[in-house]
């Protein structure tokens, strides 16, 4: 028998390691021959902490486990032979409706092996693909077989891999590099961070086999200081695959050698731009340079250096492994493959999900991601990142592949999919977006440094009720400018969130700047928050959770709110209970 | 901007006051001197060491690396993860990621200023806490979430952040009263 704990950041943020804790605990009163291993995440992170039992080909799931439910799980199984049904989440035979539907190539050892222990990863096919190209695959075949899968860059530009390899293999150097991106900067991704957290090997393996295609000894991983668990199971990994030959001189007694080292990022988005990550590793601040000349040709110290993202690379060993058809036969004619999904926001199941492209938008919210929470209404997905757009309810039909969404308006992006309902102002999203890149941009290009900035001015006075008559027409005028003129995709992205709102809710922005009004309650300087004294009982909870005391009322009386000391927090909203809702919002 | 060509504004009066042991950094400078591009992890290291990065430190870390100290200025103002000014012993990252932002991070944010008594970047006059951001933690799944030290806090709510943060005070005091350091 075998039990896992889901050990990724969010599992030990919601408790996992009190949860492990308690399970060593147990089981050293007990003699049984039992393994434990900790293992990344498996994705299911609206049901964190996790726990697996496995026995006789058959896995028990349970779910929001915690250090008390830990001796009533073993209670179960080992002292009674059964499961403890009332906390189990999923079993082998029934699967959660999160997990069906996922195709998991790059995810695909997430959650179920040890990320620390390379053995682990070597038992389940590990190594593999390496060892067979080393010996017996020319660089030209490699290439080819990445060709054929369909591979697009991963990131969020979904640049054709094989063209990238082919390209930096082609170009003389004195050294070629591999770099991988693992500067996840988007807010609201992290798919990047549960892969190096879950399965470093695979991102490993897809570099040293990404050196062998174009002729590099060596690799850098630049990977986001704020991912410090991503950064140390890197550092372990690379150590284990050192000692079994997989890396260093030499490579499996061949005359391969290749080594890779972690260099940690500093807080900036903008790294995670490739001329710019380059820059940074120079050790200079990271402003992106004019391509071309591209990486391939000059990147890292003028070498031909590769810089893929860590999902691109997670992806390589599976398709060495098992041919690019395989992977091909996913996705649709453009677009081949899986792509990792990061749900977040309004949504019933957030998480991780790994989904073929071309499954609808509608597929993977409702289907996968159980709708919206608390059963409200949706009202946009947000793709992209800053970079991205808010997609609205009559567009869910939209399959998730690089050319439909573009269509849209918005972009794949990396992954970061913000689900929003109607309590979502979308004026006040337009401003968070450009507040994030106003805040990351750089400097170097005018239009970005300045733009941005005004674009920003114009969308705080719209929140805070002083929009005036021209200020759309403006926004629209300055986006075009911003991306015309700006010399990387953090500029060239920055105004997409301002033009997919407007073109799909302009009438909010109408509505905050001709009646002064947050359709959708948001917007502090546009709301008040009123008790109905027909409702009120005058139960006093709301004015013992105000924090600035400006309720009053007796016992039950009804309360009333003194807005001029009001700060607009909702806590009265929120304390309010369901069964009087006295505090309404207008 | 602070212009340096007279005493009154020298860029040197907008830095704390700070005597440090620079001998503390001879290891990390003598592991790094020979690497071409390696001001980014020198910085970080010394910022491991003394918290923040003392402009002494910056000094000795450009005649070290043989970088003009402008060099070495415009790479520690640059990435948001490097402090000229020593920070609390327990440093609040409120995530004002997109998932976080959608769930209510702001108010997270109205309630900690309130318990706290101090606006986002400050640190509480008793030196314990900075209420500092980061534009996405990555668990996005727990929003909305801060992180403290290293250790994530989510799914919050005002009452349970201030929570955290009265349960470090009491925890601080006890150590106190039991004649621990601070």
């Amino acid at each position: 028998m075998k039990i896992r704990v889901g050990m990724g950041s969010c599992g030990i943020a919601a408790g996992a390691l009190e949860v492990w804790g308690a399970l060593v605990n147990d089981l050293a009163g007990r003699q049984a021959d039992i393994t434990v291993e900790q293992t990344g995440c498996i994705g299911m992170c609206y049901l964190e902490p996790l726990l697996d039992v496995v026995s006789d080909q058959r896995t028990v799931t349970y779910g929001r486990v915690t250090p008390q439910m830990v001796a009533n799980i073993l209670k179960a199984h080992l002292d009674q032979g059964t499961v403890l049904t009332e906390q189990v989440v999923a079993t082998s035979e029934a699967p959660s409706p999160f997990m069906q539907g996922q195709v998991r190539i790059a995810l695909r050892h997430c959650g179920l092996i040890n990320p620390e222990n390379i053995t682990s990863y070597e038992e389940q096919g590990g190594y593999q693909a390496l060892s067979r190209a080393v010996g017996t695959m020319t660089p030209l075949e490699i290439i080819a077989e990445i060709k054929q899968s369909g591979l697009r860059g991963r990131g969020g530009a979904g640049f054709p891999t094989w063209f990238k390899w082919q390209a930096a293999h082609d170009n003389a150097g004195q050294v070629k590099y591999i770099v991988c991106n693992a500067d996840e900067g988007d807010p609201g991704a992290f798919m990047d961070r549960s892969l190096l957290e879950g399965d470093p090997h695979t991102v490993l393996e897809g570099m040293v086999l990404a050196g062998l295609a174009i002729g590099a000894s060596q690799g850098v991983v630049y990977c986001r200081a704020e991912y410090p668990l991503a950064i140390k199971r890197l550092e372990i990994a690379i150590k284990q695959a050192e000692e079994r030959g997989y890396l260093g001189a030499n490579i499996l007694g061949s005359n391969f050698s290749f080594a890779i080292r972690v260099k940690q990022g500093a807080g900036a988005f903008v790294c995670g731009e490739e001329t710019a990550l380059i820059a940074s590793l120079e050790g200079e601040r990271g402003m992106p340079r004019l391509k071309p000349p591209y990486p391939a040709e000059a990147g890292y110290w003028q070498q031909p250096t590769n810089i893929n993202n860590v999902e691109t690379y997670a992806n390589v060993p599976w398709i060495i492994a098992n041919g690019g058809q395989a992977f091909a036969v996913y996705g649709t004619e453009k677009s081949k493959g899986t792509k990792v999904f990061a749900l977040a926001g309004k949504i019933e199941r957030g998480g991780l999900a790994e989904v073929p492209i071309g499954m609808s938008l509608e597929e993977v919210i409702y289907g996968i991601g159980g709708g919206i929470k608390g059963g409200r209404q949706f009202k946009a997905v947000q793709l992209g990142g800053p970079s991205g757009g808010c997609i609205p309810a009559h567009l869910l039909h939209t399959p998730v592949d690089y050319e439909a969404l573009v269509a849209t308006g918005a972009i794949m992006g990396s992954g970061g999919m913000v689900v929003m309902d109607d309590r979502t102002c979308m004026v006040d999203i337009a401003r968070y977006f450009l507040d994030f890149t106003q805040k990351e941009s750089c400097g170097k290009c005018v239009q970005c440094r300045i733009g941005t900035k005004r674009m920003l001015e114009m969308l705080e006075r719209i929140c805070a009720g002083l929009g005036q008559e021209g200020d759309i027409e403006l926004l629209e005028e300055l986006a075009k400018r911003i991306g015309e003129g700006s010399l990387c995709g953090l500029g060239q992205g920055a105004p997409n969130p301002v033009l997919t709102t407007l073109k799909y809710f302009r009438h909010e922005y109408e509505a905050h700047i001709r009646e002064h009004k947050c359709p959708a309650h948001q917007c502090k300087a546009l709301i008040k928050y009123i008790i109905d004294p027909d409702k009120c009982t005058g139960c006093t909870i709301c004015a013992r959770k105000c924090p600035v005391k400006c309720i009053q009322g007796e016992k039950r009386q009804p309360h009333v709110i003194n807005h001029e000391q009001c700060i607009k927090c909702g806590n009265c909203y929120e304390a309010c209970p369901a069964k009087f809702a006295a505090v309404v919002v207008e | 901007m602070l212009c340096s060509c007279q005493d009154s504004n020298s860029l040197e009066l907008g830095f704390p006051d700070d005597e440090v042991d620079l001998s503390r950094l001879d290891k990390v400078l003598a592991n790094y001197h020979q690497q071409p591009g390696s001001l980014i992890p020198v910085l970080q290291k010394a910022q491991d060491i003394y918290g923040y990065l003392p402009l002494s430190v910056m000094t000795k870390i450009a005649e070290e690396l043989k970088l003009k100290p402008a060099r070495v200025f415009g790479v520690a103002t640059f990435y948001t993860q490097f402090r000229l000014k020593p920070l609390g012993k327990y440093v609040i990252l409120l995530c004002h990621g997109t998932a976080c932002h959608v769930n209510g991070s702001e108010r997270i944010e109205t309630a900690l200023m309130e318990e706290l008594k101090i606006k986002a970047d400050e640190t509480t006059p008793d030196g314990l806490f900075t209420l500092g951001s980061a534009a996405c933690l990555g668990c996005c799944s727990l929003a909305p979430v801060m992180m403290i030290n290293g250790q994530a806090y989510g799914p919050l709510t005002p009452d349970r952040a201030c929570q955290v943060v009265r349960d470090i005070y009491t925890q601080e005091a006890t150590q106190v009263e039991g004649g621990q350091p601070a």
